[in-house]
């Protein structure tokens, strides 16, 4: 691939950096990433992922614009209330680049759909709400061997991990099973910041651009954890779990399932 | 002197800053370590700029010339991969 003059200009700040340059660019324009949910996290995540021309975003999310998500979904607006996410988020993203082929999947990410889903992305960004759809990201990004950037916020505080399989931990190294529903509050029932998902969304977008131009260090084995009123951040290691039941030595989990849906929605 | 064997010319003529830089950037990318890109320019600060960037990215400055009152030609050497 050439650049077009439009596009030198466009990236002009990329292709300078030594650590990105022309061939770094190059492979952001070739690159397709998946991201779950086109939420508090997924608008920041595509928003910066489509403004570097990453070549390919997909956007799963079968929710629709609602008035109370606009303190903190950016790529959303009062134009798009009552459209589906991942479609609003495709038009503001294709406005604010061309380049990029933004797809829209109007689904619930399921056990029935995930494994097609994901398959033909290079990368997983997950932006969901819910403990039962973090551990289904997690148990087939583990399956298909998929780098995943995984991203969680609540009230004052958020963590980002970087999941890469057969490399490092997974999220059930860390925790093997969901918490009960009902234990960790939603952020429906307990509040958030509007600006911290686009911090977290941010570092999650940088993880990805990282992995994506080979450079700098993933956030492999560590959980990121930042917390707004301190203004901390802390770097906790998660040690890889030998007896893991999703990335173990002898996985226990060998299909996906779905687990209830008693949980909270951002 | 011996003369300088060039492998590769890049003319930015008519660019102003970043895109001399950018352009410069990419003409470097183009060729091995160890070869030579000569690059001529009529952008003032961008004689300045692109030497000072060069060495910065860890290449050779082998030659700033003003060849007329609004033209100059550079030659770097490329010492590290990409």
């Amino acid at each position: 691939m050439e650049f077009s003059e439009e596009q030198l200009k466009r990236y002009s700040r990329h292709i300078i950096l030594p650590e990105v340059g022309g061939k770094g660019q190059k492979k952001i324009s070739g690159s397709k990433v998946l991201i779950v949910g086109a939420g508090g996290l997924g608008c920041p995540v595509g928003y910066y992922l489509a403004a570097a021309g990453v070549g390919t975003i997909a956007l799963v999310d079968n929710d629709h614009v609602e008035l109370s998500n606009l303190q903190r979904q950016i790529a959303h607006s009062v134009k798009t209330l009552g459209v589906n996410k991942a479609e609003s988020a495709k038009q503001t993203f294709e406005a604010l680049n061309p380049d990029v082929n933004v797809i829209a999947v109007k689904e619930r990410i399921s056990s029935k759909n995930i494994l097609d889903l994901i398959r033909d992305y290079d990368i997983v960004v997950d932006g969901t709400d819910n403990f039962p759809t973090r551990y289904l990201i997690n148990d087939a990004c583990v399956m298909l061997k998929k780098p995943l950037v995984s991203g969680a916020i609540l009230r004052f505080e958020g963590q980002v991990t970087t999941i890469l399989p057969g490399e490092g931990p997974c999220y059930r190294c860390l925790f093997e099973e969901p918490p009960p529903a009902g234990l960790v509050p939603s952020c429906q029932e307990a509040g958030v910041l509007g600006v911290l998902p686009g911090v977290i969304g941010a570092l999650q977008a940088t993880e990805v651009l990282k992995l994506i131009i080979g450079k700098g260090s993933p956030l492999k084995g560590n959980l990121l954890i930042y917390d707004a009123l301190g203004v901390n951040f802390r770097k906790v290691r998660i040690p890889k779990n030998k007896d893991c039941p999703a990335c173990g030595s002898d996985p226990k989990i060998k299909e996906l399932t779905d687990l209830p849906e008693e949980y909270c929605s951002i | 002197m011996e003369d300088i064997k060039i492998d590769k010319k890049l003319d930015i003529r008519g660019e102003v800053c970043p895109y001399t830089l950018v352009k410069s950037k990419l003409g470097v990318e183009d060729i091995e370590v160890g070869q030579v890109i000569e690059i001529i320019l009529d952008y003032p600060e961008a004689a300045k700029s692109i030497p000072a960037a060069m060495l910065n990215y860890g290449h050779s400055v082998l030659k700033v010339e003003k060849i007329n009152p609004k033209e100059w030609i550079i030659q770097i050497k490329k010492e590290v991969e990409d």
